[in-house]
């Protein structure tokens, strides 16, 4: 009888949202296999306190590596404790986010265990008592249903699409020791932006803005809609301005830069060109502010409004502001 | 100092991203008739960046090298006139398993002298992200994935990464592997003098078989519809109702 393992995400001693994102994804293809959970986590001293708490999201069994120099991301570390683990007990299915560090991190994993990798999966079933998983190709104008020849399924999957679920499990905590040297790359420095807690792959609500807000000064009036929406709420843009040096490239949404997929997603100013739907399809709900009433980008939004920006997003703003504070 | 660079870089043939994907007949593979086919673009910043490192350093050399069918020729002919000096291309019909083309990828360079390996971070047909790292692994190599910014010198190089929300600074020896993303660099395009020196540069073809896929499709189909939308309205007077509809859903 198999397990699944997933990798819990850690930056600087936390655990990143997107460890539960995982750990659910995790919890929901055990389920379907009738299996228990396992995670795995590296952090520095002190992490086995923090890492007990995946067992709210469904962990059985927390297993840990400790060392000052794992507040930054050391994969040869974490290959050592994966393959550790993968020794010990046999896994269906080891799953990781498909993070900067997940991206990083699970085809090394896969080729170390020869094993093959479904990347950004959105979503696992089990066929034949096997994991099997569906995941978007070309720049999501197509899906595919994967299977795996040989398990462990290698599985990383798309941030915000398995939601974090509170589900009690033993969460008991094992600590491993894993040497941090030899490392092949050591981390020199990690430099965060002032947005640092909210990646626009990351965030449950994005406003993007496009060519149509006419100049960098306005994005006054998108950073005032940000402030309105709340804590969950960050900027995204589209090429035409990222390459117009009016935003930064950290912020652009589509085939040349993040795959979002939050809740809610703006789109103000946004032709909807295919390379940006690329980035953005997978949202629960797009709304579109456009003058143009043609634009293509209406014909993926759930609620359009077609009108001048400038006038639509003030008042916006403060519809939303009044709306949230009656609560 | 640098004193010579020589680099590999692997570069990929895919559907041009205003490509319309229609899936094939067979379910598992995607109608190539009427595609326009053209280099990952990714892989136009790897390939960037290996030719000014041979530029700066004076002398080394670049080496693209393709795993796909004979039309990937006309790609590795592209890189050549972009400045490339040499190009492989390693014949098979084309795989989307990232694990068989690293190791067809990784057999090929494990016996060449290089001191770095550049990818593109992900090639935009099969969006895998895979086979630059699998090809550090199996040939144990220092890796840095999603690279924006790039310093060589000595034998050692340090790496700008994009993470969420700002970036990861890393060091690591060389020889090493470097998956580019956007950012890294503004790659040229080929002169017309490229185009007719290409022509006389090696292009070496030679066919090989891929390992059995460890990840196999089964099914390709088009993204499931979203459900039809609708305008609420326009101008400033739609607003109320827009706001209703984001509350009815609790988005808001
Ligand atoms: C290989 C490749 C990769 C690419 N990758 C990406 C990518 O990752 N992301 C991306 O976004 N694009 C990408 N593109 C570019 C893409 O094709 C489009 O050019 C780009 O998305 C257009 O940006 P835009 O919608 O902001 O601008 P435009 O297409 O110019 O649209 C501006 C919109 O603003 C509207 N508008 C103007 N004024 C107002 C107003 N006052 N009020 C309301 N609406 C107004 C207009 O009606 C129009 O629809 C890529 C292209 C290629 C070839
Ligand atoms: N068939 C191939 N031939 C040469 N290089 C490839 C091939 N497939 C992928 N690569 C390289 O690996 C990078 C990432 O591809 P992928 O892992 O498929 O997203 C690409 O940008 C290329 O540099």
């Amino acid at each position: 009888m198999g397990r699944v393992l997933v990798y819990a995400e850690t930056r600087d001693g936390e655990l990143r949202p997107v460890a539960s994102e995982a750990l659910s994804a995790g919890c929901e293809l055990a389920d379907q296999l009738g299996e228990a959970v396992d995670a795995f986590t590296l952090g520095p001293e002190g992490m086995a306190r923090r890492a007990a708490e995946l067992g709210r999201n469904g962990a059985e069994r927390v297993f840990v590596a400790e060392d000052p120099s794992f507040s930054h991301y050391s994969a040869d570390a974490a290959l050592r404790l994966l393959e550790e683990l993968n020794g010990r007990d046999s896994y269906s299915a080891i799953v990781f986010p498909a993070s900067a560090q997940g991206k990083d991190l699970a085809p090394r994993a896969a080729a170390r265990l020869d094993r093959g990798l479904a990347t950004d999966v959105i979503s696992l079933g089990v066929d034949g008592g096997r994991p099997v998983a569906t995941r978007p190709m070309f720049a999501g104008k197509a899906e595919a249903t994967v299977e795996f020849s040989e398990l462990p399924a290698m599985i990383s999957v798309r941030p915000n699409v398995f939601r974090p679920q509170e589900r009690s499990a033993a969460g008991s905590v094992e600590v491993i020791d894993v040497a941090s040297s030899p490392a092949r790359e050591f981390v020199r420095a990690v430099e965060l932006g002032e947005r640092e807690a909210l990646d626009v792959s990351e965030a449950g609500i994005v406003v993007s803005g496009g060519r149509g807000m006419k100049d960098p000064e306005n994005w006054a009036l998108l950073e005032d809609l940000v402030d309105a929406l709340g804590d969950s709420a960050t900027l995204g843009a589209s090429r035409a301005v990222v390459d117009a040096g009016w935003r930064p490239h950290a912020e652009q949404v589509g085939q040349t830069g993040k795959v979002v997929s939050p809740t809610l997603y703006f789109a103000v100013g946004i032709s909807g060109a295919i390379q940006h739907l690329a980035g953005m399809r997978t949202a629960k709900t797009i709304v579109a502010i456009n003058k143009d009433a043609e634009a293509p980008i209406f014909n993926i939004a759930d609620f359009g409004l077609v009108g001048d920006l400038f006038d639509v997003l003030p008042a916006l703003a403060a519809e939303i502001r009044r709306v949230r504070a009656e609560g | 100092m640098l004193l010579s660079v020589k680099s590999i870089v692997c570069i990929k043939r895919v559907p041009d991203s205003e490509a319309r994907i229609r899936v094939a007949a067979d379910g598992t593979g995607i109608d190539p008739s009427g595609v326009k086919f053209v280099m990952n673009p990714y892989d136009e910043f790897a390939l960037e960046e290996a030719i000014r490192l041979r530029e700066a350093s004076g002398s080394g050399s670049v080496t693209a090298i393709s795993v796909g069918p004979e039309e990937a020729k006309e790609t590795l002919r592209t890189a050549l006139a972009t400045g490339a000096d040499e190009a492989v291309l390693l014949k098979a019909d084309g795989s989307t398993d990232g694990l068989a083309v690293a190791r067809a990828l990784a057999e090929e360079i494990g016996g060449r002298e290089y001191d770095l390996i550049f990818f593109g971070k992900q090639a935009i047909d099969d969006d895998n992200m895979q086979v630059p790292a699998m090809v550090a692994e199996l040939l144990e190599l220092p890796c840095a994935t999603v690279v924006v910014g790039l310093d060589v010198a000595d034998g050692r190089a340090v790496a700008r990464r994009e993470i969420e929300g700002g970036h990861e600074v890393v060091e690591f020896d060389l020889p090493a592997v470097i998956g580019a993303q956007k950012g890294l660099n503004e790659p040229r395009y080929p002169s017309l003098k490229g185009i007719m020196a290409a022509k006389k540069k090696p292009l070496e073809v030679r066919d090989i078989s891929l390992p059995e896929p460890k990840v196999r499709i089964r099914e390709l189909r088009e993204p499931p519809p979203r459900t039809e939308g609708e305008v609420v309205g326009e101008g400033v007077e739609a607003v109320p109702e827009l706001v209703r509809r984001l509350r009815d859903r609790a988005l808001i």
